[in-house]
């Protein structure tokens, strides 16, 4: 049996321990509250910004258009959130486990980091990295999705990449995120159409400048909303995952504390009933 | 139509929902001009440029709108803006700077100047100190 001083610091050191999980814990509650309700709020916004690019891809969807034809590069180019910090469980790995086991070819692959734990994990496999915007992740704002939109939007034109790809943890509800890979470019538009059917037999759109200008405005304003959308609830899954992390880690702090208290009573125990035995034993013989 | 003149009116920004309630008319600026729409408005889409937005409702009310598109439905209107402003939210100094600077970039014409830019720029501050008048 581990001895009376080995088995207390052990348990001084778990102590500790748990009192940083629970710190984190309640950290991660209080930014996972604030963090939903940002996602909740720009929900409208997306819905919205769906619906009307689906409506205008239902009107529009044959007409031939550099965003919603293929443009013959074989670089798909993936925008990658994760956080910059880790200890929330699975939260990072999955994502990137997502692109690492996925069908797609580690050379055809150029990614765009939101996160530097996707970033350093995906740079260890050997991926090539196109930029970096970490700090972004910190503080999501629109201004900052619009630039990286821009900039995608930039080398896809100019025919260096030919899909873009958005990688990120979609928010369900506290306990459930998914990750998620979601094509961003060039638009499909038959696959829209199916899952908007009923909606599209609503009203027919006109646009005031013609079609093709529209999808020339209204695209890269779509794109840059699914990338700040996905920030936003990367963020909320993130926090989400850490407390679940941290909540099981207190727990299991919890468990080995008691478990080694027990140990430490019996072994003190121990001692004790050897120490009165050896007393007595030495009394006897002097008896 | 038994319940007047008045439409809804949604604005919606990335951040919140910006305004929601009703409005008999609302004038923006767009691609193809300024325009003011009614209810009853055939179904459209246009885009937004920067310029002053007006609802007419029970309260007159303006806010400078600098992006976005607008959605007109029959009796809806939803405005997606990516950047709108109270004109409590503006900075008047700030937005005089700003055209000041947008103004002298445009004139200098050299090279390197983004003049597409420089002039979203300065319609931009130009809406701003609209809105504030």
């Amino acid at each position: 049996m581990a001895s009376m001083r080995n088995i207390k610091r052990r348990k001084v050191s778990i102590q500790s321990t748990q009192q940083i999980t629970k710190a984190m814990k309640l950290v991660s509650t209080v930014k996972l509250q604030r963090a939903k309700t940002r996602a909740e709020h720009s929900k409208a916004y997306f819905n919205c910004m769906y619906e009307t690019v689906t409506s205008l891809l239902a009107k529009t969807g044959h007409i031939k258009h550099p965003y919603l034809t293929p443009n013959g590069s074989m670089k798909k180019a993936v925008i990658l959130i994760t956080s910059n910090r880790g200890l929330a469980g699975g939260y990072n790995s999955n994502i990137v486990k997502l692109i690492t086991k996925g069908e797609m070819k580690k050379d055809d692959v150029a990614f765009y980091a939101i996160g530097k734990k996707g970033r350093d994990a995906l740079l260890r496999n050997g991926y090539e990295m196109k930029a970096d915007y970490s700090e972004v992740i910190e503080e999501p704002a629109y201004v900052d999705a619009m630039a990286i939109c821009n900039e995608v939007l930039e080398a896809y034109a100019k025919g260096e990449i030919g899909e873009i790809y958005l990688a990120y943890t979609a928010f369900k509800n506290t306990v459930s995120h998914i990750p998620t890979l979601m094509k961003l470019l060039p638009v499909e538009a038959g696959e829209q159409e199916n899952q908007q059917k009923e909606k599209k037999a609503e009203a027919l759109m006109n646009f005031e400048t013609d079609e093709e200008e529209a999808l020339n405005m209204i695209i890269p304003k779509y794109v840059t909303s699914l990338i700040y959308g996905g920030m936003v609830e990367a963020v909320a899954s993130e926090n989400g995952a850490r407390m679940q992390a941290m909540d099981s880690a207190t727990s299991n702090a919890e468990d080995m504390i008691s478990k080694l208290s027990l140990q430490y009573n019996r072994a003190r125990q121990g001692t004790i009933t050897q120490e009165l035995t050896e007393i007595i034993a030495g009394a006897e013989a002097i008896s | 139509m038994a319940e007047g003149k008045n439409f809804e009116l949604r604005i919606i920004t990335p951040d919140r929902i910006f305004y929601e309630g009703e409005a008999s008319m609302v004038e923006f600026n767009t691609t193809e001009g300024e325009i003011g729409v009614l209810k009853g408005h055939i179904p459209m889409t246009v885009i937004v440029k920067p310029g002053v937005l007006t609802i007419y409702g029970e309260e007159t009310k303006e806010a400078a709108l600098h992006a976005g598109f607008v959605e007109i439905l029959q009796d809806k209107v939803t405005i997606m803006a990516e950047i709108i402003e109270w004109p409590n939210e503006i900075d008047l100094t700030r937005a005089e700077e700003a055209k000041e600077r947008a103004r002298h970039r445009i004139s200098e014409k050299s090279s390197e100047t983004d003049i597409l830019r420089a002039e979203t720029a300065l319609q931009r501050a130009i809406a701003r100190i609209e809105v504030l008048k």
